[in-house]
């Protein structure tokens, strides 16, 4: 295994990430050293979160805004503080652009929820269509089935190729005048695919239609600059990126934040309120109705932070690696089949495969009696099994403190999987 | 969790494959997606045949293949009770350690005891179960609308 390991280059330093991070000392099953692969469905929280969270509540916890006392002040100021750095790590023009939800899929249902009570020239209705592509996580799919629904819209998509990407050789027939709306995901959760974005937005702009990017996966891995992107919202999530769970983000371009209806109604997220009618705060506030998720966001602060320190061109580099070296190691296994790009090229660090005949429930079982934590099942993107004729994959997913000494627990799990159930 | 005896099934199921039923149901498991069409036959209150095809994990398919080794042949009443004992023993949450007379009544099926302490894969156990008593319900259905 050490030669194959030879000739690996941009990786980080594990050893000394892998301390900021205390659960990862964790033994399973009578001593048997944690190994966690399943950072596609949520990351470790290193001990800077931890502690911030803590400091959160011992010394700053209080309701935000209006309060006029000193922890309400302080509270405000960690808060909008945590906007402020968001803005920054995706290099937002303004950190009015940065609204705060409880996930990603809030996020994408309150985008929908936009713009089936907008009015023109953004409104969703029966004369008009929505896109988006069959690898979406259902996050992306059914918020546009309600709206189609509910408006008569029709939903249309982008299907994929057999080597997992997404087929755009109709890009011109699917994406049209009708369009209001293209939504879709930058990075897989299940294929691991990393979507040309630029074609599709050219396509999109050409016709007037909106642009939701889904970088859920995306966020926590690679730099994320919505304006290069050039969409017209973005949506990611705290849990997959080192935060909390309980803290998404939502951004969009000012003007249309601007111009959208509000979704939610409450506190916060009003100027003036009268028992026949109330007018709205600006955006951000006008999406974040009620007492937003306060530590939580404070947490995505520091994270942001802790990943900025490690750099996020860095840890690109180092999942591009270790991808590289697992698609190949992973190959070796008799019988194992990758469920999309099969190499390290527009592929992210999410490698989803079946093992022969055994099904992944088995797979996850027997990893697990070994300490390796894998994904299996469906990934929330059913359409993807489908259009592969499986059942379901089991999927590895690696992050910055991930090492390729984990790749080869992997692929000896694997092997030992395969001996049990041959 | 994988005792012999679950392998043994998962590898030779009993009686697999579709034949002739009063009902049909198909049962999925939408955590994992395992999937099951099964049909029974009842000769009065006897349980003639349970016939099924599926796919799914070892646990779901060779729970399946012990539904049939145990429920074929007994009478509706006794199925039940069988069917009682086996939900309690899932449900238990690795809490009970099946005695001499529970392995009486669930012979193979004991073997599932150790699954209860995982609790996503409680249901891949109980998949065939919960359609056996859907059909069963079906076919006594349409058996009071024809009588």
């Amino acid at each position: 295994m050490t030669t194959a390991r030879q000739g690996l280059t941009g990786l980080l330093d594990t050893e000394a990430i892998r301390k900021d991070f205390p659960i990862l000392e964790r033994e399973l099953h009578d001593g048997k050293k944690l190994v966690y692969l399943d950072n596609a469905a949520t990351s470790q929280t290193p001990r800077q979160v931890i502690d911030t969270l803590s400091e959160y509540y011992e010394q700053h916890n209080a309701n935000v805004h209006r309060g006029v006392h000193v922890l309400a002040e302080e509270a405000t100021a960690l808060y909008e503080g945590a906007r402020d750095k968001v803005a920054e790590f995706i290099n937002a023009p303004s950190r009015n652009e940065v609204i705060f939800t409880k996930n990603a899929s809030e996020a994408l249902n309150l985008v929908a929820n936009m713009l089936g009570w907008a009015d023109e020239p953004y409104r969703v209705d029966h004369e008009t269509e929505v896109v988006i592509t069959e690898m979406e996580h259902h996050s992306n799919i059914v918020p546009w089935q309600l709206l189609s629904q509910r408006t008569g819209a029709k939903l249309k998509w982008f299907g994929l190729t057999d080597d997992g990407r997404l087929d755009l050789s109709n890009l011109d027939e699917i994406i049209t005048e009708k369009t209001k709306i293209v939504s879709f995901v930058l990075v897989s959760n299940i294929l691991g695919t990393v979507n040309p974005v630029e074609a599709i937005v050219r396509r999109a702009q050409e016709v007037g239609a909106l642009v939701l990017v889904d970088a859920s996966q995306a966020a926590p891995h690679m730099v994320l600059d919505v304006q290069a992107l050039q969409a017209d919202f973005v949506a990611f999530t705290g849990h997959k990126m080192c935060g909390p769970t309980g803290i998404g983000v939502l951004w969009g371009r000012q003007e249309l934040l601007e111009d959208l209806p509000p979704f939610l109604g409450g506190g916060e997220m009003i100027e003036t309120v009268s028992m026949h009618s109330s007018t709205y705060a600006p955006a951000p506030h006008k999406f974040e109705a009620g007492t937003p998720p306060i530590a939580q966001a404070v947490g995505l602060g520091a994270a942001v932070d802790y990943l900025s320190s490690v750099g996020m061109d860095r840890i690109a580099q180092h999942e591009h690696a270790l991808t590289e070296y697992a698609v190949r190691q992973l190959q070796s296994v008799p019988g194992l089949r990758i469920i999309g790009p099969t190499t390290a090229e527009d592929r992210g660090a999410a490698i989803s495969f079946t093992l022969g005949d055994i099904h992944p429930h088995d797979v996850g079982q027997v990893l697990d009696e070994q300490g390796i934590a894998v994904r299996v099942g469906h990934h929330c993107a059913r359409p993807v099994c489908l259009r592969y004729g499986i059942p379901a994959t089991t999927r590895a997913s690696f992050y910055l403190y991930s090492s390729p000494a984990e790749v080869d627990a992997l692929v000896e799990g694997l092997e030992h999987v395969r001996n049990f159930f041959g | 969790m994988y005792q012999d005896v679950i392998l043994d099934h998962y590898k030779h199921p009993h009686g697999r494959g579709l034949r002739d039923g009063d009902a049909e149901v198909h049962h999925v498991n939408p955590t994992c997606g395992d999937e099951i069409t099964l049909r029974v036959r009842y000769e009065g209150s006897r349980i003639e045949d349970i016939s099924y095809e599926g796919q799914g994990c070892s646990i779901s398919q060779a729970s399946a293949s012990v539904l049939n080794d145990l429920l074929v042949g007994k009478d509706l009443g006794e199925a039940q009770k069988i069917q009682g004992v086996f939900l309690e023993l899932m449900q238990s949450k690795g809490q009970i350690e099946p005695d001499d007379a529970m392995e009486e009544i669930l012979e193979d099926a004991v073997a599932f005891a150790g699954v209860s302490k995982y609790p996503a894969r409680v249901k891949c156990a109980l998949l065939s179960w919960m359609a056996w008593k859907d059909a069963t319900a079906q076919a006594l259905d349409q058996e009071a609308k024809t009588a």
